[in-house]
């Protein structure tokens, strides 16, 4: 699955994007992974309300099932227009 | 409908001219233009625009198809550009044609509240003390809610 980060996430996390194996089953299981790997990524996921999540490029909700998705995205809050 | 989303510039004049000649029959032609604004105090040198390559495109999309299914329109174009601008550039701009004015007012306002936070582009202020995330403010969501 690959993994992009924008904004202030890639930042803290320190990559665009990475490809990495899970067996989680919703994003939130997800974060759960990534926080237990390195200090950087339990920094850039430390506050979820402050996030935004996209499934092969559609918006989601954390609590979204994985099955059959190719591309996650983390993103703060969008600051278009 | 034309969406682009690009780093280069673009020419209001040009692209307004070439919407409004394309929009036969249409009683009114609404554009908006977003510009760099300094900060208030000044010392604003640039702002830099990132965003997501495949998404941005196909979320402003569906953004536009929703604007025509809720108001009677002829055409859409919303251009937004990304990368670095400094301030009196113009970095986005949306145009409706629609047969009658409120049709286009109501939709160039929907687009541009969905734009501001539903299209995946994050602002970042560069001033000579560092740079500054833009955070997307409560007025911004409160915007979505009118609609």
């Amino acid at each position: 699955m690959d993994i992009l980060y924008f904004a202030w996430v890639r930042e803290r996390i320190g990559v665009p994007s990475e490809r990495i194996e899970t067996d989680a089953a919703t994003v939130a299981g997800l974060v759960e992974e990534l926080r237990a790997r390195e200090d950087r990524y339990a920094a850039a996921f430390a506050d979820l309300g402050a996030l935004r999540v996209a499934l092969d490029q559609e918006l989601g909700d954390f609590d979204a099932p994985l099955a059959g998705v190719r591309e996650v995205a983390f993103f703060p809050p969008m600051t278009g227009g | 409908m034309r969406i682009s989303v690009q780093d280069g510039a673009f020419d209001f004049a040009a692209q307004a001219r070439a919407f409004a000649a394309d929009a036969a029959g249409m009683g009114a032609i609404v554009t908006f233009t977003g510009v760099v604004r300094d900060l208030d105090g000044g010392g604003l040198e640039a702002m830099e625009i990132e965003h997501y390559p495949g998404m941005t495109e196909k979320a402003i999309s569906a953004i536009a198809q929703e604007a025509r299914t809720r108001w009677a329109l002829g055409d859409v174009l919303v251009i937004h550009r990304h990368g670095r601008l400094v301030p009196g550039e113009q970095i986005m701009m949306v145009a409706t044609a629609a047969p009658h004015r409120g049709d286009a007012f109501a939709a160039a306002e929907f687009l541009m509240d969905y734009l501001k936070s539903r299209a995946p582009f994050w602002k970042r202020e560069i001033t000579a003390a560092g740079a500054h995330w833009v955070d997307a403010t409560d007025a911004d969501e409160a915007a979505l809610k009118r609609w």
